[in-house]
């Protein structure tokens, strides 16, 4: 988790939390690079329609905004796998603007992870964790849910080390 | 502003003040409550974005988690696609509307 240390936000690592990162924001890349699929419901959270019921005013913004909406989130992603060891435990820095496009990044990745997992209003998450573990321990839905939990945690640290705003 | 006599000409025309449209309502972003974006983060957002103090930012952001949708801002339409293009970029659900 994240700490201030003077005007930057430090963070020791573990080797599993360094993995997972950097699983995490290489499937945001991933999805982001490989052709989007507007009917991808995590792509139309990541990318909602400005008009709800003008789809063709949604479209045409869409066309001129898209394309740099979609480069600022690779680059956001690309900030957490540039910051991170490439293997092994470690320390990260983050300076005010990696702090900022961490933040961001941690954000569109639980976007994509909590679309993909139903998680609603009022889902509580450890009764889900407990359900699924009972289910199967080893499932994908244990793993995932518990990334999901643990990347809320690590982005509240985060906001919590940043200096206040002006 | 004010303190120093102004010379009487006639008036210019302001080159800021665009022709008023027929529909005068002014255009709104709203940003919707999802399940998912952290209350913290979403004040943040508002605080980082429009400049808001943080009593307004989280009186916004309650305003979201409570009644589902808050206006963010409003103006000239395309200041408004413009907001509601970078709280996309920042993961907030946001929308253009006519207030």
């Amino acid at each position: 988790m994240f700490r201030r240390n003077g005007s930057t936000c430090v963070a020791t690592f573990a080797v599993d939390e360094v993995r997972v990162l950097r699983k995490v924001a290489g499937e945001v890349v991933g999805l982001l690079t490989d052709g989007m699929d507007h009917t991808d419901p995590v792509v139309s959270r990541l990318f909602p329609d400005i008009y709800p019921d003008r789809p063709d005013d949604s479209e045409e913004f869409r066309l001129y905004t898209e394309g740099d909406l979609k480069t600022g989130k690779i680059d956001q992603a690309g900030a957490i796998l540039a910051a991170l060891p490439d293997e092994g435990e470690g320390e990260v820095r983050l300076d005010g603007e990696a702090a900022e496009a961490w933040l961001r990044a941690i954000n569109d990745a639980r976007l994509a992870m909590g679309t993909r997992l139903d998680i609603q209003a009022d889902t509580d998450l450890s009764a889900e964790l407990d359900d699924a573990v009972l289910h199967d321990p080893g499932s994908s839905r244990v793993f995932q849910l518990s990334v999901y939990a643990y990347l809320g945690y690590l982005q509240e640290s985060l906001l919590n080390a940043l200096p206040e705003i002006e | 502003m004010g303190g120093m006599a102004m010379p009487q000409v006639a008036p210019v025309e302001s080159p800021e003040i665009e022709e008023a449209p027929a529909d005068d309502r002014p255009w709104v972003t709203i940003v919707w409550d999802d399940p998912v974006n952290l209350m913290s983060y979403v004040t943040w957002v508002f605080q980082k974005l429009f400049g808001y103090s943080k009593e307004k930012a989280e009186a916004l952001m309650l305003d979201v988690h409570t009644k589902g949708r808050a206006v963010v801002s409003s103006g000239a339409r395309e200041r408004m696609e413009m907001d509601a293009n970078q709280l996309h970029g920042y993961g907030l659900w946001a929308t253009v509307d006519r207030d």
